[in-house]
């Protein structure tokens, strides 16, 4: 798992079923510190997360059909936790 | 899952059978705003995409899982089209 920034959504119209009804979040890896890491992704949101949000993303297949309660699929990077608060080294930050 | 644009089709008349009727499209891989980044990607194409389109695509072994029949050696799998994506304002600190 890893601490990503919701930055957007994706609009898809046509999609593989098993895609179907779920909100697509555009997410953006960050460090604890809010800086960006790394690529966005696109992930199914599964804790109602909504934009500027600091979420937790699940990033294996196995997970993801857990969390979404259904049988493996082309589903992999699931938006799995809204983030409260994050402590590093023992101070809250 | 990641974006990508289609850049072409690839086809191979000798394949695994497991890829029976599947098209294999050629994919450059690309930023959310659509500029191209990294290198091209070949793809099993589960929404009919067409060439010029913005897709997204799942990677590794979920890829495999798109296909009705998930035992087949898929390593990427495009699974929608984008309509739109609607970027939030927001800056990082580190981004600056």
């Amino acid at each position: 798992m890893f601490l990503a920034r919701v930055i957007g959504e994706v609009v898809a119209t046509i999609k593989h079923g098993d895609l179907g009804g779920q909100k697509l979040l555009l997410v953006q890896p960050v460090t604890p510190e809010d800086a960006v890491t790394g690529k966005p992704s696109i992930a199914v949101d599964a804790a109602d997360a909504g934009p500027g949000d600091l979420v937790l993303v699940a990033d294996e297949g196995n997970m993801a059909a857990q969390v979404l309660q259904r049988s493996r699929g082309p589903i992999r990077t699931v938006v799995v936790g809204v983030v409260d608060q994050v402590e590093v080294g023992g101070a809250a930050g | 899952m990641h974006f990508a644009r289609v850049v072409g089709t690839v086809v191979c008349s000798t394949r695994v059978p497991a890829w029976t009727g599947q098209r294999t499209l050629l994919l450059q891989p690309t930023d959310p705003e659509g500029n191209a980044q990294g290198r091209w990607v070949v793809a099993v194409d589960l929404v009919s995409a067409a060439q010029g389109q913005r897709v997204f695509y799942v990677r590794g072994r979920e890829a495999a899982n798109a296909l009705a029949d998930p035992d087949n050696p898929a390593d990427a799998a495009i699974v929608g089209i984008v309509d739109a994506v609607w970027a939030h304002a927001w800056t990082a600190p580190g981004d600056s």
